[in-house]
């Protein structure tokens, strides 16, 4: 057999699925709410951060991208409750627009790279052979490829732009996806079932798609949750170095580059709540799919 | 007189005379170790005939002897040169084609030997007629230059194609070292990564990327100097880094500028620790048009983009947190040549009523039937100030109606894009290290004529006034000329807008004495002069 | 277990030459090259002809093909070619850069196996009490902070708090020493960076730790032990805590691996000259032969943490090395 931890989650995730007493979804919530509060603490900041981007159009008082230079630099107060940047643009206004922006870019990123992680993960599992061997060097390949690489040649060839951004950061993601998928999935290739479906004439895709994969769908959120947070983080450090999201396009990582380090001292509140917002985010997020993890199988302690 | 009066006669002549006293002469004190900070990764090699990166010239000038310069104790002078190496400044004989360079004769080689004019003329026949495999960055700037000789061993003689006013200005270039001709003939490549020269301070050690160390040459033929025992730079591309190390006190000064916020914070919490120099800097940015590209090619477009941009309110807010400050046309803001306040206001882009400015602009585009026009801006990948430029003129354009996304791509793309005219509306560079109002004015023209312009227009009229200027020997005239050529190019054509100039604001730790601040952060490097009050 | 060995380095190869492939094809779509940046960098004049005679000399105009060819017959004979910046052989300026990022990267691993592995240790000893939800907590606060946010925060903190305590700011020393010539000064280089890196390091295997801990000790053997009274309780427990080591040392293998990302932002925050930040040079550079260089290191590092850490698996976990 193959080098890899027996997962018997995967299987004993199957055996439990026999039929349980029904019960309605509310009920399921306040369970979940009441076995895991920091898991309902986590869901509650994403919610929010959530409503914050999508609300951002009415509950931000200014333009998020209109300087202002009587205002600049200025410390939090009534009329600017974050404090203004360096341009004199309101920070919370940058912070509810770039809410909207880490969402997304991170959303997108962690659900592409996820589920083409997932479907060449799977069938890299089930057809084995040439095409396995083939798509772990792929893998490895992309696995150890730096980042900042990617980014660098993504935004010199494309510009850059949410859309690049996204981009570049999903292309790490599929690896790290696709190597845990495949591991679940090499459990479940050898149950009889799928030798029996293969026996009555079932396609490949067939096969996959409607035996396989859910089966493998349990850790497969949990580390989609992951890299919803991940790729927050990396487009933080890619506007960092300047290869993000460009000015003037409210992101949070964008607003801890150039103005806020230099600024550090005399005006930190520029650096302190766009790194403040990520931190809570990610935070919540990773709460969030712990506490998603502990409920569906407490048997499940894979990373 | 009564006694009163004569007291206060008194009591006024002491205060002049302790006036005068700590204004001005101190006595250089000898020895201590400069620390300073290079504003960039480690230059790529130690040659500076090669290399173009004002890091080469801070890392490594200290060790070197140039044959003119700009002077030491007065490098913001625009129009004076002094010797380094020659004897006295030569008059022109030869209807102006002929430049004698007498050599001095007590220069020695940081390894014993005694420099002659052989390695003058050495070292220049590399710069201006580099042989096959030999990279030399300034072959056009000597473009005037026929043949170098050296008839025997104290004289260097230039001749000319022609006459040009050009020529002493671009042969105080502060890369154009003397090296040795004897290891030159052993091994052009030597001084690429070896250091051996005749300047005020030997070299002692490199580490790699990190930095460079050398200490005081004592057979410095300029007597007295260098009044440092030893020097150190070090390499720091981060600007927080450079702003902390001068906080702290680990290092004295750095050469290149820091932004109003870096000085602010230093004076802040430094208090009476930190002097700071600062002064116009011969570099601005300029937004170029793609004049190959719709609707870049029709005029009303480019001029109601001008109009746009509040360059009077901009650059007094840019000023607080980018290294920008003086509004101006095409001639650098210090210099004779230079519009007055009220010349500018004559151009589009320099209304004094913006409001106006503005409905003109959208009456533009209307009429040119780019109402709604959306571009992209390409950018540098530089916070100070381009990205900060950037940003600012984004907002301007916004108040007339036009989207603009700004695509920012590192150095060696955005060169690219210049140059093979892939861009719509770029934010360009124009930095040259001794102000020179004549040949830097040469931007603007078309790019046959100008092989660093961009735009991709064609201009007949734009050369003609050029030229015009340029061959003015009248002070008066000349100015009157460059007045029309810059109307022509800002007003008329609207081939460029010019953004505010740079601003060099250098903090230095107090105890730094004897250096003064140029428009250049090229100019007066080699550090001979500086001493350390403490 | 040679075979074993022998068909892992086999399979390496591809994956070798799939990154260089990688990297070669990338470098090359940049538009621009290394001779433009090098010598038009100032704004001022670029003279067409020295930046062709440059191209020339570096072999950049010559066709793809041999290019790629030069490439890997380079690194079969283990010439690794020489900086197209500044001219230095690439083993040098790795060479030089590597003391730096190696010591952050080992006292990063050192704070972690310190820190970590006892607070995991005890936070699924005590599950669900208040103790856990805390080392909890700052565990995934450390793996949701941003490294250089972290980096660029201490330092204010540390700059401030001196200003404030003695009237004088203090910041690290600036230019690295190694550690034996001056220890001190070293070590107030290194300190901050290293817990910067190492904080969510050390935050993953905290993780890691816990939850392997709580698997082990849910197995039947430790139930019934502890039920058998304190002494056998302690035994049993070290005895689990062994057990559970395996994926925590298997991760910490890996993790190490991953930290030469984490090094590029952390040396730019803090201008360390280390590997990371001559990698952000050469790729802004566009010195195709060090970034090159300097990804096959990456890559290499990390199939050889790879193989090491499955044989390390195999070779503890007899389930496996019979299969």
């Amino acid at each position: 057999m193959t080098i890899v931890a027996p997962n018997r989650a995967a299987v004993a995730g199957l055996v439990e699925e026999l039929p349980e007493r029904k019960r309605s979804l509310p009920g399921i919530a306040l369970d979940f709410c009441r076995r895991q509060p920091l898991g309902t603490f986590g869901l509650l900041i994403v919610v929010i951060m959530f409503v914050a981007g999508v609300s951002a159009g009415w509950i931000a008082p200014y333009d998020p991208e209109e300087n202002d230079f009587n205002a600049m630099m200025e410390a939090p107060s009534w009329a600017h409750v974050l404090g203004t940047d360096q341009l004199g643009r309101d920070i919370f206004s940058r912070l509810v627009y770039g809410a909207r922006t880490a969402l997304i870019v991170g959303f997108s990123a962690a659900f592409v790279g996820g589920a083409i992680g997932l479907v060449l993960g799977v069938s890299s599992a089930y057809f084995g052979g040439w095409f396995d061997l083939g798509f772990q060097r792929v893998l490895d390949v992309l696995m150890a490829f730096p980042l900042i690489i990617l980014a660098l040649a993504v935004v010199a060839v494309f510009g850059t732009g949410v859309f690049n951004v996204i981009l570049a950061i999903t292309i790490p993601l599929i690896p790290r996806c696709g190597r845990v998928v495949r591991a679940s999935a090499l459990a479940v290739r050898e149950i009889p079932y799928v030798d029996a479906a293969r026996a009555l004439g079932f396609g490949h895709a067939r096969i996959v798609l409607r035996h396989m994969v859910p089966n493998v769908v349990a850790p497969f959120l949990i580390m989609l949750s992951a890299f919803v947070g991940q790729a927050i983080l990396a487009e933080a450090s890619l506007s960092y170095l300047g290869l993000g999201v460009q000015e003037p396009v409210p992101a949070w990582g964008l607003m801890l580059q150039g103005g806020a380090e230099e600024y550090a001292t005399t005006a930190p509140w520029i650096a302190v709540f766009p790194g403040l917002a990520i931190m809570l985010t990610v935070l919540g997020i990773s709460l969030f799919g712990d506490a998603l993890r502990d409920a569906i199988d407490p048997k499940l302690r894979d990373r | 007189m009564n006694l009163r009066t004569g007291l206060w006669t008194a009591g006024l002549g002491l205060a002049a005379v302790i006036a005068a006293s700590s204004a001005g002469a101190q006595t250089p004190k000898r020895g201590g170790t400069l620390t300073y900070m290079i504003s960039a990764d480690a230059s790529p090699s130690f040659d500076g005939h090669r290399e173009t990166t004002f890091a080469t010239v801070h890392a490594v000038a200290p060790y070197y002897s140039v044959l003119i310069r700009v002077p030491p104790d007065n490098p913001a002078s625009t129009t004076e040169f002094v010797c380094d190496l020659c004897t006295e400044m030569p008059k022109p004989t030869d209807g102006g084609k002929t430049y004698t360079f007498k050599i001095r004769q007590d220069v020695k080689w940081h390894d014993g030997s005694k420099l002659t004019a052989k390695d003058v003329l050495a070292s220049w026949n590399k710069i201006v007629f580099p042989p096959q495999g030999i990279t030399s960055a300034r072959v056009s700037y000597y473009s005037m230059v026929e043949k170098i000789e050296a008839p025997d061993d104290a004289t260097v003689v230039f001749r000319l194609k022609y006459p040009s006013a050009a020529f002493i200005p671009a042969l105080a270039d502060p890369f154009t070292w003397i090296y040795k001709k004897e290891t030159l003939d052993k091994d052009p490549h030597w001084y690429e990564k070896n250091i051996m020269g005749s300047g005020p301070f030997k070299f002692v050690s490199y580490a790699i990327g990190q930095s460079i160390k050398g200490v005081r040459n004592p057979d410095y033929y300029h007597k007295g100097q260098p009044y440092l025992d030893a020097i150190e730079g070090i390499f720091a591309a981060k600007q927080s880094v450079r702003v902390d190390a001068l906080r702290g006190d680990r290092a004295a000064v750095e050469f290149r500028g820091m932004p109003p916020s870096a000085r602010d914070e230093l004076v802040k919490e430094a208090g009476k620790d930190i002097v700071v120099q600062d002064s116009d800097w011969n570099c601005g940015n300029i937004i170029t048009f793609n004049q190959k590209k719709k609707p870049f090619d029709d005029v009303r477009v480019r001029r109601a983009l001008a109009l746009a941009v509040d360059q009077w309110k901009g650059a007094p807010a840019l000023s607080k947190i980018a290294i920008v400050r003086s509004v101006g046309g095409i001639v650098f803001p210090g210099s004779p040549l230079a519009a007055t306040k009220e010349e500018l206001q004559q151009m589009a882009g320099y209304w004094p009523d913006i409001e106006k400015a503005r409905a003109e602009a959208k009456r533009l585009l209307k009429e040119a039937g780019a109402e709604n026009l959306k571009f992209e801006l390409t950018n540098r990948n530089v916070d100070q100030p381009y990205k900060f430029v950037g940003t600012w003129l984004i907002g301007e354009w916004k108040k007339i109606g036009v989207q603009v996304e700004q695509k920012v791509v590192p150095t060696g793309p955005w060169f690219q894009a210049m140059r093979g005219g892939t861009f719509d509306v770029v934010v360009d560079a124009n930095c040259q290290s001794v102000v020179n109002p004549a040949l830097d004015t040469g931007k603007y023209l078309p790019q046959k004529v100008y092989p660093e312009s961009y735009g991709g227009y064609d201009d007949p009229k734009s050369i003609e006034l050029y030229n015009k200027m340029l061959y003015e020997t009248d002070p008066k005239a000349q100015r009157a000329a460059m007045r029309v050529y810059e109307k022509h190019t800002l007003d008329t054509m609207a081939h460029s807008i010019i953004t505010p100039y740079w601003y060099r604001i250098v903090p230095v730790r107090s105890y730094v004495k004897g250096w003064k601040i140029s428009p250049s952060h090229y100019l007066n490097q080699d550090l001979a002069n500086i001493w350390l009050d403490r | 277990m040679y075979r074993y060995i022998v068909k892992r380095l086999l399979l390496a190869v591809p994956t070798l030459v799939g990154a260089a492939a990688l990297v070669f094809v990338l470098m090359r779509l940049i538009p621009g090259d290394v001779c433009v940046i090098r010598l038009g960098s100032g704004g001022a004049h670029v003279d067409p002809a020295s930046v062709e005679a440059c191209r020339q000399q570096l072999g950049l105009n010559n066709p793809m093909i041999v290019q790629f060819l030069d490439f890997l017959w380079s690194y079969i004979s283990l010439d690794f070619g020489t900086s197209m910046w500044s001219g230095h052989p690439v083993t040098e300026e790795i060479a030089a850069r590597l003391p730096v990022s190696l010591q952050i990267a080992l006292m990063a691993t050192v704070i972690a196996v310190l820190i970590a592995i006892p607070l995991g240790t005890i936070s699924a000893l005590k599950e669900n009490t208040w103790l856990d939800h805390v080392v909890r907590m700052v565990a995934i606060a450390g793996i949701a902070t941003p490294s250089f946010w972290l980096g660029i925060m201490s330092l204010v903190l540390v700059l401030d708090i001196t200003y404030l305590a003695t009237g004088k700011a203090w910041m690290p020393p600036i230019d690295y020493v190694p550690f034996w010539q001056d220890p001190i000064r070293n070590l107030s280089i290194v300190m901050l960076p290293a817990i910067t890196v190492g904080y969510r390091y050390s935050a993953v295997t905290m993780r890691m730790t816990r939850s392997a801990m709580l698997e082990v000790l849910r197995e039947d053997y430790i139930r019934t032990a502890r039920s058998k009274g304190l002494l056998e309780q302690i035994v049993v427990n070290r005895h689990a805590l062994k057990n559970a080591l395996l994926p925590v040392v298997t991760l910490i293998g890996i993790e190490f691996a991953f930290l030469i990302g984490g090094l590029v932002v952390t040396e730019q925050v803090f201008n360390l000259n280390g590997i990371g930040r001559l990698f952000v040079q050469a790729v802004q550079n566009q010195d195709n032969v060090l970034t090159q260089a300097l990804v096959m290191l990456v890559v290499v590092i990390f199939v050889v943490t790879n193989l090491v850490v499955d044989l390390l698996y195999a070779w503890l976990d007899p389930r496996i090395r019979f299969s």
